[in-house]
């Protein structure tokens, strides 16, 4: 018999005693190499309501451009004290925040390399299955060049890249519907 | 450098839509514009991965918590986790949660009236083993009221979480009973277009894996995206 896959259902209200944990939001120890940034934002839901009861997973590789997974056979160093994956819930106001690194530039499809970026995923009550989108950098020359962004409608790609607060502070909002929505991608 | 193998990509029918009307709260948070196809790329064939070393004795069982037993019915929760090829998943995390047997979750925001059990917490995590398989001791969770419509009652349902090897294989999704009367008038088990997928989201009794004086066993097998063949590299 050939396995069928597994059908996707929502996080629901009521996940956060199993899945969130104190720490989970930071992805670094004070060994970790490379540039630290606090990611923060807000997520809105189709009225611009703040969505109070979501999850953010981040993935990202490490300030070499490596991700610490076995499948990532890149010459490049890794790092023991940087494994990339962090989980936040969204507070009262929407928000979450991510204390990490800027990863460096990864391979993309073929010989070009990708802007640096991190994932998220995103799940919440109301999403039966979860949402895909990425951050890219606001002062990032590679940006030009990337071919996910370049996929992406001109008039949307601003929707992608987080914008800095203040040195070390990136601000990204997630827009789940609306004017402003999100762009996210099916993977 | 050659490019790595994708996965593939689900059949039509097997993931519920975002946008699901009667399940009220995709109303404004359903994304009005399709999500854009990405192929595939390290940051998508790479994901997170979970030491055993994480795990603390008990983890497994939620039958027992604050120094006594959970009120319901124990029962035991076990199958493997694949990819569509049959593969086994070893070694990948799973996560659960649950109401108690009344029907009610250890979380704040849940003002259900029903009585809250002190020994339950409904928490539970697992890492499957060489074969892919998993195994948690629980109970049975009760049905409960949840405002989505009139007289709107949610199944009795476990929900799991599951990693595979990628950000691509990444499932959260909810395990259901057989039999139960509610799975017909549920829009999120309904939110799954293709009838016969729907029906893998609910577990088989399984006399073998119940335990004789002690509890019902329960058989659900996770199902996770398969892999592209490998490109060549001519």
């Amino acid at each position: 018999m050939i396995p069928l896959q597994t059908p996707s259902q929502t996080v629901g209200p009521f996940f956060k005693p199993a899945l969130i944990r104190t720490g989970q939001e930071s992805l670094i120890t004070p060994r970790s190499r490379g540039e630290r940034i606090t990611i923060e934002g807000r997520v809105l839901d189709g009225d611009s309501t703040p969505v109070s009861d979501a999850m953010i997973e981040l993935w990202q590789a490490n300030s070499d451009g490596r991700y610490h997974h076995p499948e990532d056979m890149e010459e490049k160093l890794l790092d023991p004290d940087f494994h990339g994956f962090g989980r936040a819930a969204t507070d009262e106001q929407g928000c979450f925040r991510f204390f990490t690194i800027k990863p460096g530039a990864v391979a993309g499809s073929g010989i070009d390399l990708q802007a640096p970026h991190v994932n998220l995923s995103i799940f919440a009550r109301g999403l039966l299955k979860q949402l895909i989108t990425r951050i890219y950098f606001p002062d990032d020359p590679m940006n030009a060049t990337d071919a996910v962004l370049n996929a992406v409608a001109p008039e949307r790609r601003a929707t992608l890249v987080a914008r800095f607060e203040r040195p070390g502070l990136l601000h990204f909002d997630i827009v789940l519907q609306g004017e402003h929505e999100t762009v996210f991608f099916d993977i | 450098m050659k490019t790595p193998a994708g996965y593939r990509r689900p059949a039509p029918g097997v993931h519920p839509p975002y946008n699901f009307p009667s399940y009220t709260s995709t109303q404004k948070r359903a994304p009005r514009q399709a999500p854009l196809r990405l192929e595939h790329t390290l940051s998508e064939i790479t994901g997170p991965r979970f030491s055993p070393d994480t795990m603390a004795p008990g983890d497994d069982d939620l039958t027992h918590f604050d120094g006594g037993e959970a009120l319901g019915e124990r029962i035991v929760v076990t199958g493997r986790v694949l990819d569509e090829d049959g593969r086994a998943i070893p070694h990948t995390m799973i996560e659960i949660w649950q109401a108690n047997a009344a029907g009610r979750y250890a979380h704040a925001e849940d003002r259900h009236e029903a009585p809250l059990d002190p020994h339950f917490a409904g928490v539970g995590r697992a890492i499957t083993d060489d074969s892919g398989a998993y195994r948690f001791m629980t109970i049975k969770p009760g049905a409960y009221p949840w405002r989505n419509h009139h007289n709107a009652w949610r199944p009795n349902h476990i929900h799991f979480s599951l990693f595979g090897p990628s950000l691509a294989t990444r499932l959260i999704t909810q395990m259901y009973f057989p039999g139960d009367p509610l799975l017909a008038l549920d829009p999120v088990f309904n939110s799954v277009p293709d009838p016969s997928a729907r029906e893998r989201l609910i577990a088989t009794f399984d006399i073998e894996v119940t335990i004789p004086e002690y509890a019902l066993g329960y058989r659900f097998d996770f199902v996770l995206r398969g892999r592209n063949a490998s490109p060549t590299l001519n």
